[in-house]
């Protein structure tokens, strides 16, 4: 049994026996690592001699006793995430040599709780994007076929988890950038209720919609880590002060009683027959497993999510990236006439095509004239997504939906066209703009290529979510396969 | 909603965001493109609709205000482009 393929909790059983130690542990993984990673290009920056350390701490932890389910386990961690002492690029050549003096809240917590980290993980520029191909350095590619995009934003930790280079990864997901990668590459995403998990040190994107969240093997690893990141943050003033439940406490193999709606406006024309085939499969089975299910289900506002969340979105993060000014921090154009001239030279050579096309989409949407008609429109509609959400909550504990209406596309395939892009997200982006929980979970393969499956819930609703990922995966064998590297 | 050159431009000074002639070509169209398709939303009635800024709206928080350790100067200072002692160092803000 190579020791790389297990998951976080095996591999913290075999610690727990003292049948294996964090060394071996991490070894095994950078092993791995220089293995694969040349092919798949997860890494923005792996860290080896650091990594070889926290793996000792973590054994003689482990021997002291003193410990959590996480101690002395390899992972990765998305490089928007501030790791202090180690470079934090946001795959932008604007953060390429930036060196954070701080861990972000959850770096912080994984490391009391005895993380040992492996590397930082590749990424749309800043967030933006759906495929890790808006990357500044390089592409990802997807485990499953080397031709194909993993998806984004958090692309690299997902091919880490998928490729097994790694126990277990954070992500940051704020319109499908965990959900929608974990579903390309066949492994476990949840994007948390907003607040649910701090925020702090998480380079901004969009901060009403942004959230951290796990990439996982498997259900039972999603429930420990966020178990170990969830929680009030006074750093995080929109961090939730609600007690954090023990998550592995949901882990029961049963869905009697539950009662789970499929909204019918995720299921459009332009879906991808075999998606559809492997819902329909998921959804008897999850019947089978004792939830009741109701197929019709009706939010009518859906198809105005997209264009919400790209004026939201954009709106906030041409806010929050006016802070890149080549003064305190970060890429500085040396060659310049004057203050403004140096300030406009550096956004133009530090930031890449999206995130420029967003901020002058979001400025747009900000501009005079323009603010009530883009704006504030966007914003009341929201009010209507999040509300139709709730009354849908009144009936139903969870909804099913695919997490992409297709399966992974072939890199290069949509990056001309940004539009088509940001269609691929159309079945997450709802969950932000209302604040909701959603989890993807493997869910089969069309020709080879994986398909995910999104249940979503209401706020707070993690427990939930976790119950119905778990009853489906231990009934199916999905999670336990693996790409062919 | 069909964008100018112009307009690009003038979006582009209002963020200092410096752009080539082709990328203002290129961000016109698709900017346009974009825009367009968002028009969908005007068809939706939000009459008596209060807008959302945040989905999980906590209403003023508050903490004592107690003194905490911060950073020493140096490691905030460490990734500066340009200082001098612990100052950051910036071009001239107003030219003769």
């Amino acid at each position: 049994m190579d020791l790389f393929r297990l998951t976080a909790h095996e591999a913290a059983d075999l610690l727990r026996r003292r049948e294996t130690s964090s060394l071996e542990l991490t070894l095994a993984a950078l092993g791995r690592i220089s293995s694969v990673d040349s092919r798949v290009r997860a890494f923005v920056t792996v860290c080896e001699e650091q990594a070889l350390q926290q793996a000792k701490a973590a054994d003689e932890r482990l021997k002291n006793g003193n410990t959590t389910p996480l101690t002395g386990v390899p992972a990765l961690i998305k490089d928007n995430l501030c790791t202090n002492g180690v470079r934090t690029t946001c795959s932008s050549k604007m953060l390429e040599n930036f060196v954070p003096p701080y861990d972000a809240t959850v770096v912080e917590k994984l490391k009391a709780a005895g993380m040992v980290m492996l590397g930082k993980t590749n990424m749309d520029e800043f967030a933006m994007g759906s495929s890790t191909e808006h990357s500044a350095f390089f592409p990802t590619r997807n485990p499953w076929d080397l031709s194909r995009v993993p998806g984004g934003s958090s692309g690299g930790s997902a091919v880490g988890v998928a490729a097994d280079e790694c126990f277990y990864a954070l992500g940051s997901d704020t319109g499908g950038s965990i959900r929608q990668p974990a579903g390309f590459c066949s492994v476990v995403g949840l994007k948390p209720t907003y607040g649910r998990v701090s925020r702090f040190g998480l380079v901004a994107f969009a901060s009403s919609l942004d959230q951290i969240g796990p990439l996982t093997k498997d259900v039972t690893d999603c429930a420990l880590v966020m178990n170990a990141i969830s929680g009030h943050d006074p750093r995080d003033s929109t961090s939730l002060p609600h007690p954090v439940p023990d998550y592995t406490q949901s882990l029961v193999r049963d869905l009697k009683g539950l009662r789970l709606g499929v909204p019918q406006e995720y299921f459009v024309a332009g879906m991808q027959p075999g998606v559809k085939d492997a819902m329909d499969v998921a959804l008897a089975r999850l019947r089978e497993l004792g939830a009741e299910i109701d197929w019709n289900v009706s939010l009518p506002h859906t198809p105005y999510a997209l264009a919400v969340y790209y004026i939201i979105a954009p709106s906030e993060a041409s806010a929050n990236l006016a802070r890149y000014d080549g003064v305190k921090y970060g890429f500085s154009a040396k060659e310049a006439t004057s203050m403004w001239d140096g300030l406009e030279k550096t956004k133009q050579f530090g930031f890449g095509p999206e995130v420029k096309r967003r901020i002058m989409l979001g400025t747009y949407a900000l501009s005079s004239g323009y603010y009530d008609a883009y704006y504030l429109k966007a914003q009341k509609v929201r009010t209507l997504i999040r509300r139709e959400f709730d009354q849908a909550f009144e009936k139903y504990d969870a909804l099913i939906t695919p997490t992409s209406p297709a399966v992974p596309f072939k890199i290069g395939e949509k990056t001309d066209d940004p539009l088509q892009m940001y269609l691929s997200d159309i079945c997450t982006l709802p969950m932000n703009i209302a604040g909701i929980p959603g989890i993807s979970i493997p869910a089969g393969f069309v020709d080879g290529l994986p398909v995910g499956l999104q249940i979503i819930g209401k706020p707070l609703g993690e427990e939930t979510l976790m119950r119905v990922a778990f009853a489906y995966e231990q009934s199916t064998e999905w999670h336990r396969r693996k790409p062919p590297l | 909603m069909k964008l100018s050159r112009e307009e690009v431009r003038h979006l582009a000074l209002l963020v200092h965001l410096g752009l080539s002639d082709e990328e203002v070509e290129r961000l016109r169209e698709q900017l346009s493109n974009i825009l367009e398709n968002f028009e969908i939303l005007q068809k939706v009635d939000t009459t008596g609709v209060e807008p959302t800024a945040h989905c999980i709206a906590l209403e003023n928080v508050l903490r004592d205000d107690v003194p905490a350790a911060s950073l020493p100067a140096d490691r905030v200072l460490a990734n500066a482009p340009d200082r001098e002692e612990n100052y950051l160092k910036v071009r001239a803000v107003l030219e003769q």
